[in-house]
């Protein structure tokens, strides 16, 4: 098998954010069919002061180890992709993720996150997102801390 | 291996691969008798039947699950008591006719989203005890078991020759078959048994298969225990957790299966069709959240699973060394977590259901075996634990891959780790005395510290060697010490002192002769000596939280309900306090971990959609915690006398054990007895015990006194009928055999209290009788 070496990551610029939450509704089309974004969105715009915050999938893959299954992998593209026919919705992934990109929706068991389609990026009306690529050895972290939990 | 983000199917383990001929293998399965059921769904946690098979009138047949039974029993061992009950006669031993095994799950059973949610509970009578033993165990039987339609399996009857049981939930078919070309011991069974049965050459398909089965040893010795699998995906085989105590693999082998396989044919996240799937998985997050943040500056379970506790005990003098003699140990940091985290696999989920991220299944893969049948093959190890290298201890053997070898030769020949370690350990005192020697135990230099003598026994027993000590050795401490004063070898009393039994059941792996409390939290319990009814060492010894009787009592009666309640439910304990939340020191009860109590209350109500508090939690323990004890008085057993406990865990047998901790003791006798401080300096040490024994014998009496009144039970130990009927257990056959032993009881003079009450003292109730006037 070929090892993959790139990953495309969400990159956000606060300054050029207007709070619109189109990135969110765009999200929530992919993966719930619906437009009301939020909490059935991938990607999370928090307004912080000023500014903004984005929240969402970084791909570094520290939840990858955790899945019990084998429903998290990366997919060719490097996306830490998360398979929900063989997920058995135990929310490891959600608990553990350090910034709260794996996510959950009272819809239905098994989590969901950013798949770096780039619904969001073409959504947003103040080109406030972008793809960006990254070599996974870069941004990649494994659960491992201390004594190796 | 310390890299993470391994693809799976990249994963390797470098352990011996097997090429079997598995086709022809099932080619000689002969199908005995076969049962069709129709499928059916999960309602709030229950599948609502159970499975009930005879071996020896090949019958099948499935049973009701009542709502009334729900509401006494709840589930889990509370079905199995109940089915038990049913079908057993008080004279029933574990290899009689209608012994049964159960394995059940319990409501929460095979919830993904709370850790430590796949347990089942097994019961059976004991060879060890002759009473009830219940063994709780992970691995993914019992989740696969409800899934495939049913909440409990009873086995009883004989076959007459090696059959497995096929539990197929992707058909709907029970069927049971000659299997007589598959090994017999466990690690090699179960992979050719996954493989045989998964419904494609797919890890997704293997994944779907667990096995129960026992090995060579649970077939020769009283010791056997079930192996519960669990396939991993990552290593790519069957890995086992153990229903250790009590000898169930002994009466599964005895009833001549080699395994028990179920197949399930899809599960999901919310196959319990929780009632409130949503607040379900919101406790769940909350708790991994919790792991993830506060594990490793806690137990450190993601790292080195139990083995943290070997540190901690040695530290604490608790460590159980040269079969509890001493609690701690020179050689003991050789034993240490870091040394077996050198050999754990890193990096990869190890719950034994999916979705505990305490994940304290911790393997070693690739280790080669030394000894033995497998000797030179490359294997998995599950494990060690901590109770198994505390047996590593008592042996007085401190090589970490000593202890690897031991656990999983024990594993795959199907023997306790505990029963066997603690039982080697009393060999080993009764062989450095000249009380046992070379040829009374069939030529194995059985001292402390022999690791080869060890291991031969086991690999003796395995092979079913006929030599007089191999044979009556794997009947355990009980029976050996029966043997070794029948044949007039040694002292009686110091013999009865050493081995660490009590009901006939070996104890676990921590010292206890200084906390009262835990003397009792072995003694006062259901099956025998082992450490998940009551862990009050430190409350008691460290903390002096619990001084009085009475507070002893209240902890003897609260955490035995409280722990109980997670074998009805399907679950483990660990994820209640071996995980805490960053405030737990600043409640009320530290001990009792309120919040996780309130995630337990929010969980059973969140899946059964019953609207439960902490109290009917309890409440739903102490119905079937007296009923288990109500059967044992059934069965003969049950009351003051069978809740002996043997001198060395209450004392120090021998002056070697006195002089270790001679200060502590002579402080002992002039705090307690008033003895004067020069008195003390002019006796012999033998006098200083004499005192001390019957001193602490006297403590142990009343604390019994004050733990059987609080649960509402005769100065002999019996519950009353007034006791159970205030818990709505009012099933006649069972109350009115219960006024009959209070009445046989009184008649010989039974129902006093057991301690010496000197002026100023009291016993727990001045009336005789004191139940009755609950009417």
């Amino acid at each position: 098998m070929t090892e993959i070496k790139k990953v495309k990551v969400l990159k956000f610029y606060p300054d050029k954010c207007n709070g619109c939450l189109e990135c969110e509704k765009a999200c929530s089309k992919v993966h719930f069919k619906t437009d009301e974004g939020g909490e059935k969105s991938a990607i999370r715009i928090i307004k912080q002061g000023n500014t903004y915050k984005m929240v969402v999938c970084d791909q570094r893959g520290l939840c990858l180890d955790m899945c019990p299954v084998g429903a998290l992998f990366r997919r060719k593209n490097g996306v830490v992709w998360l398979d929900k026919e063989t997920c058995i919705g135990c929310q490891a992934c959600v608990g553990f993720c350090p910034i709260g990109a794996m996510r959950k929706s009272e819809v239905r068991i098994e989590p969901f996150k950013c798949i770096s389609c780039g619904s969001c990026v073409r959504a947003c009306p103040e080109n406030a997102l972008e793809l960006v690529e990254e070599n996974i050895d870069e941004i990649k972290e494994i659960v491992y801390h201390k004594l190796g939990a | 291996m310390v890299e993470g983000q391994i693809a799976i199917e990249n994963y390797e383990t470098g352990n011996t691969k097997h090429k079997w001929d598995i086709k022809k293998m099932k080619f000689a399965h002969r199908v005995l008798f076969e049962y069709d059921y129709k499928k059916g769904e999960i309602e709030k946690g229950y599948a609502n039947r159970t499975l009930y098979i005879n071996l020896s009138k090949k019958e099948i047949k499935e049973k009701k699950v009542t709502d009334e039974m729900k509401k006494k029993f709840t589930g889990g061992r509370g079905f199995g008591l109940k089915l038990l009950w049913d079908s057993i006669k008080p004279s029933t031993r574990w290899n009689s006719e209608e012994n049964e095994l159960i394995i059940t799950t319990g409501p929460l059973c095979g919830s993904t989203q709370y850790p430590g949610s796949g347990k089942s509970l097994c019961l059976t009578i004991s060879p060890s005890t002759d009473i009830i033993c219940d063994s709780n165990v992970g691995g993914f039987f019992g989740p696969y078991l409800k899934f495939s339609g049913f909440d409990a399996i009873e086995i009883q009857g004989k076959s007459k020759d090696d059959v497995i049981i096929v539990i197929d939930g992707e058909k709907g078919k029970i069927s049971i078959q000659t299997a007589p070309l598959e090994e017999t011991n466990s690690h090699l069974l179960n992979e050719q048994l996954t493989h045989m049965f998964a419904s494609e050459d797919s890890e997704k398909s293997r994944q779907k298969i667990s096995i129960v089965s026992a090995g060579k040893g649970a077939e020769n010795s009283y010791w056997g225990c079930l192996n519960f699998s669990f396939y991993d995906i990552r290593r790519k085989v069957p890995r086992m957790k153990q229903a250790g105590r009590g000898g169930l693999g002994s009466v599964l082998r005895n009833k001549k299966i080699k395994a028990i396989v179920v197949k399930v044919e899809k599960f999901d996240g919310v196959s319990n069709n929780p009632a409130d799937p949503v607040k379900l998985a919101q406790v769940g997050t909350k708790l991994h959240r919790e792991i993830r943040d506060l594990d490793r500056y806690q137990c450190n379970m993601r790292a080195v699973g139990t083995v943290h506790l070997v540190e901690i005990m040695d530290e604490y003098d608790l460590l159980p060394t040269e079969n509890y003699r001493f609690g701690s140990f020179p050689k003991a940091s050789k034993i240490y977590s870091p040394e077996f985290y050198k050999y754990f696999t890193k990096i990869i989920p190890d719950g034994c259901w999916h979705g505990c991220t305490m994940a304290c299944a911790k393997t070693v893969d690739g280790f080669t075996v030394k000894t033995g049948p497998y000797k030179g093959q490359k294997v998995t190890v599950d494990g060690p634990e901590y109770e198994t290298c505390g047996c590593g201890a008592n042996m007085s053997l401190w090589d970490p891959l000593w202890i690897l070898e031991f656990n999983f030769y024990c594993d795959t020949y199907g023997l306790d780790t505990i029963s066997t370690g603690t039982s080697i350990a009393f060999y080993m005192e009764m062989y450095e005395y000249g009380i046992l020697n070379k040829k009374r135990c069939d030529g194995l230099e059985l001292c402390f510290g022999n690791a080869n003598a060890a291991l031969n026994l086991l690999h003796r027993i395995a092979k079913g060697d006929k030599g007089e000590f191999i044979q009556i050795a794997g009947r355990g401490i009980r029976r050996v010490k029966d043997w070794i004063i029948k044949k007039g070898w040694g002292d009686i009393q110091l013999i009865e002192d050493c081995g660490m039994e009590s009901k006939g059941l070996e104890y676990s792996e921590y010292v206890t002769k200084e906390s009262l409390a835990m003397q009792g939290g072995y003694g006062l319990t259901l099956k025998g000596p082992q450490h998940d009814e009551a862990w009050l060492i430190f409350m008691d010894m460290v903390n002096n939280a619990i001084p009085t009787f009475a507070d002893k009592a209240e902890a003897l009666h609260y955490f035995p309900m409280w722990r109980t309640w997670f074998g009805l439910n399907g679950l483990c304990k660990l994820p209640w306090n071996d995980i805490e939340p960053a405030n737990n020191a600043e409640t009320d009860e530290p001990a009792k971990v309120p919040e996780h109590v309130q995630n337990y209350v929010e969980y059973q109500n969140a899946v059964t959609g019953w609207n439960v508090d902490k109290e009917e939690l309890i409440l739903q323990s102490e119905r079937c915690y007296n009923f288990q004890r109500a059967m044992n008085v059934w069965m003969g057993r049950g009351r003051r006398k069978d809740d002996w406990i043997p001198y060395r865990s209450m004392g120090p047998v021998t002056k070697m054990e006195y002089k270790s901790r001679e200060d502590q003791y002579d402080k002992q006798l002039i705090e307690k007895l008033k003895i004067s401080k020069k008195d003390i300096e002019n006796m012999e040490i033998e006098e200083k015990m004499k005192l001390l024994y019957e001193y602490r014998q006297d403590q142990y009496q009343k604390l019994t006194d004050a733990v059987y009144y609080r649960r509402g039970w005769t100065p002999n130990g019996v519950p009353t009928p007034q006791k159970m009927k205030q818990l709505g257990m009012n099933d006649t056959k069972m109350l009115n055999m219960l006024q009959e032993k209070i009445d046989e009881d009184e008649k010989a003079g039974l129902n006093i209290w057991g301690g010496k009450y000197s002026k100023g003292e009291k016993p727990p109730s001045i009336h005789k009788k004191y139940w009755e006037k609950w009417d």
